[in-house]
C-alpha cells in the first residue's frame, strides 16, 4: 500500500552510496524484507521503474530476499519460522509453551549494490 | 566491459525517515515533550480515546494533538471542543503520517507550552507501523467489532507497539472476540506490550490507561 513512499526511500538509500562509491551506474539492488513487511514486490518494482527514470538506478534489477519470522522458545531454546499469514502457530513446536519471543521477521534493508 | 562490483550496504530502506525521526525524539526529549503515536484502523475509537484521555490528563499535561487525515477537519474540531490545540494534517492521500509530516507539524508549535503530544494517524493498520514519527511510544487500537485475528492479518502493526488497547469492551457479549487468545498470541509477537482493555463510550478501564501513560510521562520527563 505504500510502496510508493518506500520506493522512494530506498532509491534515496541505493543513490547515496553509489555517489559514495563512485559508481557509474547501478545494475542491481538487493533488499531485504522480512515476512512482516507487508509490501507488494510487484508495485516496488514498477514503481522503482518510474522513479529511477534519469538516474544512474535506471534499469537496475531488484531482488527481494524475504526473511521469515523466526521464534525463539524460551523454555527449550528451539527456533522456528512461524508462516503468521498462513495461521502457523506461534507456539514452539517443540515443547508447546507459549513462553516463545519473535526474534526476526522486520527487516527492512537495503542489503547490498552492484555497481559498475 | 566494465567490472561489477558489490557493495555492502545493509541500511534500513526507510533510513532518511528515521533520521528525522530520531532528530525530532532528541529534541522532544530537551524540550520534555512527550510525544505518543496513536494507530489503529478506521472507526476503532482513535478519537473516543484522545477525547477520554484529554478528560482525564489535562489538569495535569498540557497536551497537544496533531490529528492525521487524507482530507477532513472533523477529529480536530472535535479536539479543540475540548478545548485542547490540534493542529490538523492533511495528507491528501498518503496513508499513513512519517517524520516529514510530523515536522511540519511541530514547526507550527510552541514546543515550550506542550508536556504531552498525541499523534492520531490515519486511520490504517498497515502502512503507519512502518514509519518511525519520532514519538517516543507507540499504541494502537483494536476494537471488538474487527475481530481478534487482527493479528494474524496486521503482525507488524501488533509488533511494532509499546501498548495495545482493546476498545469497546462494552460489545464483548454479543460477539465471539476472544480476549485471551487475542493476548496470547500478541504477547508471544511482542514480548513487551501493554495491553489495555477499554470501552470509550462506558468509561470502564480508561483510568488503567491513563496511568500507564502518566506513569510514562513522569517517567520520561524524570530522565533528563
Amino acid at each position: 500500500m505504500h510502496e510508493l513512499a518506500v520506493t522512494e526511500g530506498m532509491l534515496k538509500v541505493v543513490l547515496r552510496h553509489a555517489e559514495l562509491n563512485r559508481a557509474k551506474k547501478v545494475v542491481g539492488i538487493t533488499l531485504q524484507i522480512g515476512e512482516m513487511s507487508d509490501i507488494v514486490d510487484e508495485w516496488l518494482r514498477r514503481y522503482f521503474d518510474y522513479l529511477s527514470r534519469g538516474t544512474i538506478a535506471e534499469g537496475a534489477e531488484i531482488t527481494i530476499r524475504r526473511t521469515p519470522a523466526v521464534f525463539l522458545c524460551e523454555d527449550c531454546g528451539e527456533e522456528y519460522v512461524v508462516n503468521i499469514k498462513a495461521g502457523d502457530r506461534f507456539s514452539c513446536p517443540e515443547c508447546g509453551t507459549n513462553k516463545v519471543e519473535m526474534v526476526s521477521g522486520r527487516e527492512f534493508l537495503v542489503q547490498d549494490l552492484k555497481v559498475i | 566491459m566494465d567490472d561489477i562490483r558489490l557493495i555492502d550496504i545493509r541500511e534500513e530502506i526507510l533510513s532518511d525517515n528515521q533520521n528525522l525521526a530520531d532528530e525530532i525524539r532528541e529534541r522532544l526529549r530537551d524540550n520534555g515533550v512527550f510525544m505518543l503515536n496513536l494507530m489503529s484502523a478506521p472507526g476503532s475509537g482513535k478519537t473516543s480515546l484522545i477525547i477520554e484521555t484529554i478528560r482525564r490528563l489535562k489538569d495535569e499535561f498540557r497536551i497537544g494533538v496533531i490529528e492525521g487525515d487524507i482530507d477532513s477537519l472533523v477529529d480536530s474540531e472535535k479536539i479543540a471542543a475540548e478545548g485542547i490545540s490540534a493542529v490538523q494534517l492533511r495528507t491528501g492521500g498518503a496513508c499513513h503520517l512519517d517524520a516529514p509530516m510530523i515536522e511540519t507539524a511541530l514547526a507550527t508549535m510552541d514546543l515550550e507550552n506542550f508536556d504531552l503530544l498525541i499523534i492520531e494517524n490515519v486511520g490504517n493498520l498497515v502502512c503507519p507501523a512502518e514509519f518511525d514519527t519520532g514519538a517516543a511510544k507507540k499504541a494502537m487500537i483494536l476494537s471488538v467489532p474487527e475481530g481478534d485475528d487482527k493479528v494474524l492479518k496486521y503482525p507488524l502493526m501488533f509488533s511494532v507497539c509499546d501498548a495495545l488497547v482493546i476498545n469497546k469492551i462494552d460489545y464483548l457479549g454479543l460477539s465471539d472476540f476472544n480476549q485471551d487468545l487475542l493476548k496470547e498470541r500478541v504477547q508471544m509477537l511482542n514480548r513487551g506490550i501493554n495491553i489495555f482493555a477499554v470501552s470509550c463510550r462506558t468509561g470502564e478501564g480508561i483510568d488503567e490507561w491513563c496511568d500507564w501513560l502518566r506513569r510514562e510521562i513522569y517517567s520520561f520527563k524524570n530522565r533528563d
